[in-house]
């Protein structure tokens, strides 16, 4: 993907709405372009993975393995984001992440991304304003997963 | 006959049950099934709008209120989707073809699908509030020409939960038509969307000032619906919300089911989002 294919697709990804265009260019220049087949894992628990990715196609679901069985928690899919951790101090993954069909993405290394946030404050606060936009988000799914809200149980609590 | 016997007199009219009889029993999940009522009398049921409900009689057991999920159209043969719950529910899931079953009604107010004519039509549907909004959907593909697109967005716990699944997938396939599913937690042979329902909307192209969304499903997941419908920019007016609290007489005489200034058995279930956003939410209603 050229430099200004990857400025048009980084501009359209809904993670990026609202961000100076200087701002995409310097994204643009530290993204790669990465393929994943069906069935592939991305990485898995435990892993030390520091890339996050924006999806732009395809679906991939984060699991976790328990005994005996391993249990989709969430699907990702065109538009959303991927591997948030990588900014933050732990880059150790804390689940499975797997390619459930051919799944397209711009990856982007979080240690360079960290540095562009310190060296330039103004895109670092656009950048991490961005990514506890996604964290809000997985949260309150989250927790809406976790009140088990369709159970009978739920609708007698109280 | 004085007025207030003449009162007393419909009263005792309207809580009395017909006798309808159970015509087939059908699993729709481990917990869940749908019955087929019929008329013990051979005379066709009135007829009902979607989003009403009956009151369903098991008798020797108790009266619950049980929203109608089958075709509005046909009224001689009445489908009720019923999780197995509690000592009626199970009693009312466990009948056999030939039982005799007490029915009143319809009750109710209905989905807003006079309104909704020319525009998308959004449905929301969460566990088991898809059963009262499968006669909507019904109507609709009946009436295909009279709307525009047809979006269906139904969350449940796993997949071992979706109810009507066949037929989602049959209306899936259909043109303006857009169906996804999605659960709360899956295993690895499932193959669709996991995640809370307000996450399917991302994969909607929503607009705002031409929708009308209808969503039924557990309270907290219809306010989450709503927060994501209203930052959506879609007014409130266009919301509809089925609502369930404890209904007893159906009819708005006992009182159980008071929110606000409402009955929910006489001046709902069905509710524009307005008219109910100051009550809604409220720890003590």
């Amino acid at each position: 993907m050229t430099l200004e294919n990857l400025i048009n697709t980084l501009r359209e990804h809904p993670f990026l709405e609202g961000f100076q265009p200087e701002h995409i260019e310097k994204l643009a220049a530290m993204a790669s372009e990465v393929r994943f087949e069906k069935g592939e894992f991305i990485f898995r628990e435990g892993d030390e993975s520091s890339f996050f990715y924006l999806l732009l196609s395809g679906t991939v679901a984060l699991e976790t393995n328990t005994p005996g069985r391993i249990l989709r928690i969430a699907t990702l899919g065109h538009g959303e984001e991927l591997g948030w951790s990588s900014v933050t101090p732990s880059h150790s993954k804390q689940f499975q992440v797997r390619s459930l069909e051919e799944t397209r993405a711009l990856a982007f290394d979080g240690a360079r991304l960290l540095h562009a946030c310190e060296e330039d404050c103004r895109f670092g606060y656009a950048l991490m304003r961005a990514m506890l936009r996604v964290v809000a988000q997985r949260l309150q799914s989250t927790r809406l997963q976790l009140l088990d809200m369709y159970s009978p149980a739920a609708a007698k609590v109280g | 006959m004085a007025a207030a016997e003449v009162e007393q007199e419909q009263t005792a009219n309207e809580m009395t049950p017909a006798v309808a009889r159970v015509a087939q029993v059908h699993k729709e999940t481990y917990d869940t099934f749908t019955l087929a009522l019929e008329p013990s009398n051979g005379e066709p049921f009135p007829g009902f709008t979607p989003g009403q409900f009956s009151m369903l009689y098991v008798f020797g057991n108790g009266e619950l209120p049980i929203s109608i999920s089958g075709d509005p159209e046909n009224r001689s043969r009445l489908l009720y989707t019923v999780r197995s719950v509690g000592k009626t529910t199970q009693a009312l899931v466990s009948s056999r073809p030939g039982d005799a079953v007490g029915i009143r009604g319809p009750y109710g107010s209905h989905w807003p699908l006079k309104v909704a004519r020319g525009k998308d039509v959004l449905i929301v549907a969460g566990g088991i509030g898809l059963a009262p909004l499968r006669p909507a959907i019904h109507y609709i593909l009946r009436h295909r020409a009279d709307y525009n697109r047809l979006i269906v967005l139904y969350g449940a716990r796993s997949p071992r939960d979706l109810i009507f699944r066949k037929q989602m997938d049959d209306w899936g396939r259909l043109p303006d038509t857009q169906v996804l599913s999605t659960v709360d937690y899956g295993g690895l042979s499932w193959r669709g969307h996991v995640g809370v329902v307000t996450g399917l909307f991302r994969y909607v192209r929503l607009q705002p000032f031409h929708t009308v969304a209808l969503v039924c499903g557990p309270e907290i997941m219809m306010r989450y619906v709503i927060w994501e419908l209203e930052a959506r920019g879609m007014p409130p007016g266009d919301l509809y919300l089925s609502l369930e609290r404890n209904m007893k007489c159906g009819i708005g005489f006992c009182g159980h089911c008071q929110y606000g200034p409402n009955f929910i058995c006489k001046d709902g279930p069905i509710f524009p989002y307005h008219e109910v956003r100051s009550w809604f939410g409220r720890y003590e209603l």
